[in-house]
């Protein structure tokens, strides 16, 4: 078998491998403020570093996409529950240990302001201005009875489904769920 | 070890991670290939986390040097 052939079969191996795009894919499932923040920097961090970075907000991650500021009708009795139980926006997200009643959540806030760190708003529009994507888990969405006219608005926002994610993830170098 | 001249220092003094590398990389796109921009830290992350930003992007971080505390980078555009 002559050398270039081989070559060729092998390019075409390797260009149908999965994992080999310098992307990051990421499942933010969790609504605890302390883990979105790891989520909202890795991502940032990530796009500085040049790659091509998309969120998927998922089940309990969806809430801090709401933007507190507007308001919709139209919901049934279940969506108005799980729109007033759930945080209204990423500034209501708790801390997953020591919120000790919103006391330890608010401290971390301060300790955060005070040692310079980035609040959940400057992480969001870091990633707004890197290109950050961020795709919203419709059937989250529709099981919770949050609509699509709630949540925020971000340069780069989509809605999607499961298929969306696997279609990146394998794709990407990097796959993470927080 | 002056046989480059800086372009432009980015100060990043007092900033937490991710920023120290978020605003590098945007000063990156400011520069031309070859300028060397000086960029100042006072985050101890940096000491690693700007050596392996340089290293994924394909930029050359050419010296660092840690002076009462603030540690100066110097990065060269490469590409």
């Amino acid at each position: 078998m002559d050398v270039e052939k081989e070559l060729l079969q092998l390019k075409e191996r390797l260009d149908a491998m999965p994992g080999k795009e310098n992307k990051l894919s990421m499942v933010i499932f969790s609504g605890d403020l302390d883990k979105q923040l790891g989520a909202m920097i890795i991502a940032t961090g990530a796009a500085a570093m040049g790659m091509q970075v998309r969120l998927f907000f998922t089940f309990w991650g969806t809430a801090a996409l709401r933007d507190p500021a507007k308001k919709v009708g139209g919901k049934n009795f279940m969506g108005k529950m799980f729109g007033f139980m759930l945080p209204k926006g990423r500034n209501k997200l708790k801390l997953s240990q020591m919120h000790m009643a919103g006391l330890g959540t608010a401290m971390l806030k301060d300790l955060m302001k005070k040692k310079n760190v980035s609040s959940m708003d400057q992480l969001f529009e870091i990633a707004g201005m890197l290109g950050v994507q961020i795709v919203i888990c419709e059937m989250s969405m529709d099981l919770m009875g949050m609509k699509k006219e709630e949540m925020i608005d971000y340069p780069y926002l989509t809605t999607g489904g499961v298929a969306t994610f696997l279609g990146d993830a394998r794709e990407s170098a990097i796959q993470l769920f927080i | 070890m002056s046989d480059y001249t800086v372009t432009k220092v980015l100060d990043c003094k007092g900033l937490a991670c991710p920023m120290p590398i978020v605003k590098l990389s945007q000063e990156m796109t400011k520069l031309k290939v070859g300028d060397v921009v000086e960029m100042l830290s006072t985050d101890p992350g940096s000491l690693a986390d700007v050596p392996s930003w340089a290293k994924a992007t394909g930029q050359a971080v050419i010296e660092n040097k840690q002076e009462g505390g603030v540690i100066h980078f110097f990065v060269k555009r490469q590409k």
